[in-house]
């Protein structure tokens, strides 16, 4: 039984459907990756993972319990954390309270804490007491991913972590990737940059107008069906 | 020249007391952007029931505030949780309208159950000790009454920025819907903001009551007063709030020195002065 | 948007029911007028209360439902335009009539500083500053000795009996002073609810009117279509304390006697009237008027109970808030689609269809 599993999910913003029955699955231990142009439903999928939308209650499963009508906090005291798209660090808190807000009001056992987040990327140590939001983009997003590791999640929700950032950036964040999955979590990243999807998944789903079109490991896909699915022609 | 030094320590003093009106609203303010138009209303209620335990429990009125605070934090957290936060949101209409009926209902339902005679709850002795500061005499009630307020404004500046649930305040202010990923509810929140306001409230409603008479239609003035005094600070500064308080309140000595008609006109025109020259306030925040 | 030679669509902001409802207007009007015939002087007192909260009702509604200026300080023009009769009559000696139009020029005159100060405020503490406002004129006027400061003062009996007016309405219907009196103050607002109405309901249809909404719903938006929400808020600000303060000198020509207490009464001049509002329908013309019934029913009915009456129509305003934020008009339009004074404006005809509804894009 997969992890994370999503069923016939639908999503909508007022008479906007954004979402038309989307099916995917995440095992344990895997990192699978959401391709999909602007605007295909990719944060949709996110968001009604992470419980900021609410679906109907047997939509998401986790670990065999129903979670799609549950609330964002229910969420990730269940072991889901997200990195949301735009980083949204909380501009009044420093950088290490971002990091140690992932973890309120709970007492969390794992391996993630603020030293071994801090091990994960050095240069937040010393950029500790700087507002959030007065670091590069890449200091950012290390921060923002080390915010959501705090709760020391199962399954952790990266929602296009390399927007806007130079491509050496991008890969001293990915560098990362294989010790948060060591510690434990099973990864879903979302990407734009489909080089960096395929290179860092074990399997990947392509949307298009909030439908799952593709589905496969990345050394069966081929650059013509990927283009296909991602722009329906 | 004593009396006139004596006027300003009066008004420091005084401008204790709207400090402490005016903690509360700003903290609420701080968090969740809502201006509680009942707030003054909620101060006299805090007085009654202070007044209630004193006379029918034959409390201390120290203690019957002690008493007081829980009660008040949970009427402030029921308060937020199941009727103001539905009020939440982008629309400016719900939040003052509701909490304007709220003040009226407060006024009234106070009015028939304590009726309009004016009432003072006894310090027992106490209001009229006084000590002699220099050349100038303060009294213990006004002493103790701005000790209170720079102690609650330092205890409320650390839990703002030195405990977890003040992260998740300043959190839920920045962003609700991020905050909720983080495992924080932000209805929860709000109402455990509002309920330690009543906290506040409490507090500055003892010093209501045993300083002077007290009825319950005076509620609405004393929002003024701490709005002013907010107002006069600087949004979001609870130190500048402190500062705004001394500014009416040293307003309020010197027009009353003049001519005790001229009080509480005095305080007003001292807020629309700095109004026309600090629009931002005396201590504004940078960003906001 | 469109050359209107070539597409014709044409705007429509009329509705059968409001053809209908024009002709009964029209005849209810007539009927309103003629009210002293038949109607005893109880009668015309209580209208003459339920067309000033109506008044002061519409021009609160303009100011918060249409322009988002929630004030709790429209008390300052009430009492202003109150006082500022009460001088131009007693110290001028000016016919009340007189008195009564130069109240609400000098109320509106009192809202340039006002407004000088409150728009530096925004949303809630606009809302608050306009309270202060108000206590600084009560405070202010009441240091004002040669009209009794804080005890107030009366109306020489004389002022109003030498009406020319008066004596006009005594020989036509029969009556002494006060009961001509009452004809006249009914009449005149009759005719302020009447004029308030129309101005309100132009002021929306015009082109100001819709940025107006616009400004409501999206400052930047309707900043970037060259609406300027600060001139149309002033604009609306000083109109209000217009009509205001002409309805406060009415109110205290009828009654004769003023104090600053009473005159700048919260409660009586903003809390009534917000309730009026909000439980008949904020940010429609029809909500005041369904309000204002609703409020004179619940006055009658709960007359005897004093503060629970306040008690009451606090809890309803609150409800009325959550419940049904649009408030019983919002309701009963909801429910039938029936608009008395429609000011949001529909497109009709076009090319596709003569019936369709909306515009070129669906
Ligand atoms: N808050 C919203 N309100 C209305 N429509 C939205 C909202 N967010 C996204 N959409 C729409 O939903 C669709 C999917 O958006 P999104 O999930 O953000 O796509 P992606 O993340 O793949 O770029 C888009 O058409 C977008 O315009
Ligand atoms: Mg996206």
């Amino acid at each position: 039984m997969a992890l994370l599993e999503t069923t016939g999910l639908t999503a909508r913003y007022g008479d906007f459907q954004a979402l038309f029955g989307v099916d995917i699955a995440l095992n344990q231990g895997e990192t699978i990756a959401i391709i999909g142009a602007n605007g295909a439903g990719k944060t949709t999928l996110m968001r009604s993972i992470s419980g900021v939308l609410a679906s109907e209650p047997e939509a998401v499963l986790f670990d065999g319990e129903k979670i799609g009508a549950l609330p964002a906090p229910d969420i990730v005291a269940r072991g889901i954390a997200m990195v949301p798209e735009g980083r949204k660090l909380f501009a009044s808190l420093s950088v290490e309270e971002n990091l140690l807000i992932g973890r309120y009001g709970r007492a969390v056992e794992g391996h993630w804490n603020l030293d071994t987040v801090y091990d994960l990327f050095p240069i937040l140590r010393e950029r500790r007491a700087n507002p959030g939001t007065a670091l590069s983009g890449g200091q950012q997003q290390m921060v923002a991913i080390g915010r959501a590791l705090m709760s020391n999640p199962r399954v952790l929700l990266c929602d296009e972590i390399s927007l806007g950032l130079a491509p050496v950036v991008i890969r001293d964040i990915y560098a990362a990737f294989p010790r948060i999955r060591e510690a434990g979590a099973s990864i879903v990243v979302v990407e734009q940059d489909i080089g960096q999807a395929l290179k860092v998944a074990d399997r990947v789903y392509c949307m298009m107008e909030g439908r799952i079109t593709l589905t496969g490991a990345p050394a069966t896909l081929t650059r013509e069906t990927i283009h296909a699915a991602y722009f329906g022609h | 020249m004593t009396s006139a030094l004596d006027t300003i320590i009066q008004g420091i003093l005084l401008g204790g007391l709207y400090a402490l009106f005016a903690a509360g609203l700003s903290l609420v303010f701080g968090i969740m952007r809502l201006v509680n138009l009942a707030h003054g209303d909620l101060i006299v209620l805090a007085a009654f029931l202070i007044l209630v335990l004193v006379t029918a429990l034959g409390l201390n009125p120290f203690v019957a505030a002690l008493v007081a605070m829980p009660l008040m934090f949970a009427a402030g957290w029921a308060l937020q949780y199941f009727l103001l936060n539905r009020t939440l949101g982008a629309d400016i209409l719900p939040p003052l309208l509701v909490t304007f009926g709220l003040s009226i209902v407060i006024q009234n339902g106070l009015l028939e159950g304590f009726t309009a005679d004016s009432r003072r709850i006894s310090a027992g002795g106490l209001e009229s000790a006084s000590l002699a500061l220099g050349p100038v005499n303060v009294g213990v009630m006004p002493l103790l009454t701005l000790v209170s307020a720079i102690a609650v404004i330092i205890g409320l500046n650390q839990l703002f920025y030195r405990t977890s649930l003040g992260r998740a305040f300043r959190a839920t202010s920045d962003d609700p819907v991020t905050a909720g990923l983080m495992g924080i509810r932000p209805k929860r929140i709000f109402a455990t903001a509002t309920g330690i306001a009543m906290v506040v409230v409490t507090i500055a409603a003892l010093y209501l009551g045993t300083r002077a008479n007290f009825d319950p239609t005076i509620g609405p003035a004393r929002l003024i007063y701490a709005f002013e005094a907010v107002i006069i600070g600087g949004l979001g500064s609870l130190w500048g709030t402190l500062a705004g308080g001394i500014v009416i309140g040293i307003a309020q000595t010197f027009g009353a020195a003049i001519n005790p008609e001229w009080q509480i006109l005095a305080g007003h025109l001292a807020f629309l002065l700095v109004l026309l020259v600090r629009p931002r306030g005396l201590f504004p925040r940078a960003v906001d | 948007m469109t050359d209107t030679s070539l597409t014709p669509w044409k705007v429509e902001t009329r509705t059968k029911a409001s053809a209908i409802s024009a002709i009964v207007a029209a005849l209810l009007v007539l009927f309103a007028f003629a009210a002293p015939l038949f109607a005893s002087r109880s009668v015309l007192q209580d209208l003459f209360f339920i067309l000033t909260m109506l008044v002061l009702a519409q021009n609160w509604n303009l100011l918060a439902g249409y322009a988002g200026l929630v004030s709790v300080g429209q008390q300052a023009f009430v009492g202003f335009g109150a006082y500022a009769m009460f001088a131009l009559v007693i110290l001028a000696g000016l016919d009340p009539l007189a008195a009564i139009v130069l109240a609400g020029i000098a109320s509106a005159l009192l809202a340039v500083p006002t407004a000088f100060f409150l728009f530096r405020l925004q949303g809630a503490y606009f809302a608050i500053g306009s309270w202060v406002i108000a206590e600084v004129v009560r405070l202010a006027l009441a240091q004002w000795k040669t009209l009794g400061g804080g005890t107030g003062t009366s109306l020489p009996r004389e002022a109003t009996r030498d009406m020319p007016a008066l004596k006009f309405i005594g020989d036509l219907f029969g009556v002494k002073s006060s009961g001509a009196g009452d004809i006249l103050t009914y009449w005149l607002t009759l005719l302020l609810a009447i004029a308030t109405i129309f101005l309100v309901y132009r002021l929306l249809r015009s082109k100001q009117g819709l940025g107006l909404a616009a400004v409501r719903d999206n400052q930047e938006a309707a900043r970037s279509v060259g609406v300027d929400a600060r001139r149309m808020k002033t604009l609306v600000y000083l109109a209000a304390a217009f009509g205001t303060g002409l309805c406060g000198a009415l109110i205290y020509v009828q009654k004769a006697r003023i104090s600053p207490d009473a005159a700048f009464s919260v409660v009586d001049w903003t809390a009534y009237v917000i309730f009026i509002v909000v439980i008949g329908g904020i940010g429609t013309i029809e909500g005041p008027i369904v309000g204002v019934i609703v409020f004179y029913l619940l006055q009658t009915l709960l007359a005897d109970y004093g503060s629970w009456y306040l008690l009451i129509l606090g809890l309803v305003g609150i409800a009325t808030m959550l419940f049904a934020p649009r408030g019983l008009w919002g309701l009963f339009a909801d429910r039938t689609g029936i608009q008395l004074f429609p000011v949001r404006r529909r497109l009709t005809g076009g090319p596709l269809s003569s019936t369709r509804k909306g515009g070129p894009h669906g």
